[in-house]
């Protein structure tokens, strides 16, 4: 099974602060990526240094088994849409096609075209003059068009309206079905990932807290509440993700492999979202990061 | 990628095109004019029947009183010197800059061509295009001045050599040097570009550093790219255009310098000093006879003393040696400056 991405001790520094640290990921090829976390949290950077648009400071990343060094070959496999999806405010519809098929050697026109025609994009308008969603589509479909074996898109969404939002996603879970392609895709929203991932990669502080199949993440976590108790009476394969306490009562998100049997503790199952809320208040409440999975 | 930079440039280089035809069909207009006024003027054959300082200068003043002939002169040179920098803030700064602040690059350097045939192509595509406006500007003026370089060489003032291609103002505005200049222009435009991120300041920077290169060049490194020629001959009176006396009468031992007019047409005179037979520069005293009696008995006076003229220059031949130095040193620096561009842009430095 070929690796989409994998990172080992991967790190980027600006200056002085540290946008990412020790990002270690092996992810493995035909899943949709969820990359979530606060802003600033380092989704950017990392996505950046996947398509070579960043140097890394510390450790590697490779794409599909290479390293992101700007070559044509590499650069054919990946398909990127960056933040802000940007385009040529001057050039119109047709000229981004153009663009793509001049520089790309897979471009498939049609597949373009099709694309444009449905969403109906006037070929002769400027990309200066589109709306935010049609122009996250353009960026959309020229990434999709030169047929790239992986999909990264920086907060694609981020700057549209639910609707388009939703469409956005849509459409792009269609052309990813189609053409059988992974996908990696970030936003600092929870609600926009869950529907379309099935691997969740949680960045909070520039580090990853939680990385891991969403089924896996699903089935391993569960929300716990009991008589307040000593943390060392906690049963050994727990990994507290997030605890809040009253005076009697303690409620938890714990993280364990083995069934929870201690009737003492009422179990209740937890949604992606509350996962990774839980995840990302981890960060400002101090816990020791847990280790990722790789599946 | 070629379309693409076309597509890109194509706007700019419609303006430009059309601005440097407007201006070439000016310059036509009044350069006939210009050469019409020379050959029926008393220049040419000058000497034999005429003296050709005043002909040059009936000349010279014929064309001043014209003002249309007049601006376009200093608005032509002006032009000139204004292209490279013009191509360089306005071409080679944005290159990369814009597209970085626009976010572009990050679409364009994900299509599957690596950045260096990018950048390359768009270096060569907009740098040659720069190069060949200024180069025709260059041409169209070179021709437009040439009757008046001409004339020049008689219609000398003070110390001067008169008026011709070698002097450095009209010197950087001929020939094949503004090429030279776009090339560097460009080429230092993109290279601010590339190491400020920002369009702006890269802009300003490449203007003030531009600027400082058209001040440094030819006042500083022109005059020894080849080294000058030295000449001493015997003070010429009658070429006299210079002589200043610093005190009145009654005071004695004023200092006191001459000047004569040096004979080296065509040439770019570097220096020009009177110096004494022991080979001192002259400097007085003056006699009292200078400041009581007539300019003719003080200018015998001079006659009398012996005065040697020295004279740095270099020669009207090597006009073209010089204009193939300056040119290939402008090329050389901004090749330099493009290929740092080109290692700095592929190792992902940026952003």
């Amino acid at each position: 099974m070929t690796v989409a991405l994998e990172a080992r001790g991967l790190g980027k520094r600006y200056r002085r602060t540290w946008a990412l640290t020790d990002c270690t990921l092996s992810v493995s090829a035909g899943k949709i990526v969820g990359l979530v976390g606060p802003n600033g949290a380092g989704k950017t950077t990392l996505l950046n240094m996947a398509v070579g648009m960043l140097t890394p400071t510390t450790g590697t990343i490779e794409v599909l088994g290479g390293r992101p060094d700007g070559s044509p070959a590499q650069l054919a496999k990946v398909g990127f849409v960056a933040q802000d999806t940007p385009t040529y405010r001057n050039l119109s519809v047709a000229d981004h096609l153009r663009l793509g098929a001049r520089l790309n050697q897979g471009w498939d026109d049609d597949l373009a075209r099709n694309r444009v025609g449905r969403l109906g994009l006037e070929l002769n308008k400027p990309a200066g003059k589109l709306s935010g969603g049609q122009r996250a589509q353009l960026a959309l479909t020229i990434a999709i068009a030169k047929r790239p074996k992986i999909l990264i898109l920086d907060e694609p969404v981020a700057s549209l309206d639910p609707l388009a939002r939703r469409e956005f996603l849509q459409h792009l879970m269609e052309s990813v079905t189609e053409q059988d392609m992974s996908v990696v895709l970030s936003s600092h929203l929870v609600a926009d990932l869950e529907r379309v991932c099935d691997y969740m990669i949680v960045l909070v502080a520039s580090r990853v807290r939680v990385a891991g199949d969403v089924e896996n993440l699903l089935a391993t976590h569960r929300r716990v509440t009991g008589a307040r108790r000593d943390p060392a009476d906690l049963p050994p394969d727990w990994e507290v993700v997030h605890a809040s306490h009253t005076d009697r009562q303690t409620t938890m998100l714990v993280r364990t492999k083995t069934p929870i049997t201690d009737t003492s503790w009422a179990v209740t199952e937890v949604g992606m979202e509350d996962i990774v809320l839980d995840y990302m208040s981890q960060a400002t409440t101090g816990y020791k990061p847990a280790l990722e999975v790789s599946s | 990628m070629i379309w693409l930079t076309w597509r890109q440039f194509r706007t700019q280089a419609v303006v430009a095109a059309a601005a440097l035809a407007v201006l070439a069909v000016v310059l036509l207009i009044t350069g006939l004019h210009v050469a019409h006024a020379y050959d029926t003027s008393q220049v040419p054959g000058c000497g034999a029947h005429h003296d050709c300082t005043s002909a040059a200068q009936n000349y010279v003043q014929s064309l001043k009183n014209n003002p249309l002939i007049f601006l376009t002169y200093y608005i032509g040179l002006v032009l000139v010197y204004l292209v490279p920098a013009i191509v360089g803030a306005f071409w080679g700064a944005p290159l990369v800059a814009r597209e970085l602040e626009t976010g572009t690059l990050a679409m364009v350097w994900n299509q599957s061509v690596s950045r260096a045939r990018w950048l390359a192509t768009k270096l060569v595509v907009l740098g040659l295009s720069g190069m060949a406006a200024a180069g025709l500007l260059s041409w169209i003026m070179s021709w437009w001045i040439g009757p008046i370089a001409r004339a020049g060489d008689y219609n000398r003032n003070g110390a001067g050599s008169g008026v011709n291609r070698f002097l450095p103002i009209l010197f950087g505005a001929g020939g094949i040097a503004p090429i030279g200049y776009a090339a560097f222009a460009f080429a230092l435009g993109v290279t601010a570009g590339v190491l400020m991120h920002r369009t702006l300041p890269a802009l300003a920077v490449t203007l003030a550093v531009f600027a400082v290169v058209q001040v440094v060049m030819p006042n500083v490194i022109r005059p020894h790219l080849i080294p000058p020629v030295q000449a001493t001959s015997s003070f010429n009176v009658s070429n006299l255009t210079e002589l200043l006396i610093d005190g009145g009468p009654g005071s004695s031992g004023a200092p006191m310098t001459v000047l004569a007019a040096a004979e080296v047409p065509g040439a770019w005179l570097l220096s020009n000093v009177t110096i004494t037979p022991s080979g001192k520069v002259f400097d007085g005293p003056a006699p009292q006879l200078c400041m009581t009696g007539t300019p003719q008995a003080c200018n015998a006076w001079v006659g009398r003393q012996h005065l040697r003229q020295r004279i740095t220059y270099q020669p009207a031949s090597r006009y073209w040696d010089f204009q193939w130095i300056e040119t290939a040193i402008f090329l050389v620096l901004g090749l330099a400056l493009a290929g740092f561009s080109l290692w700095r842009v592929s190792r992902r430095r940026l952003a």
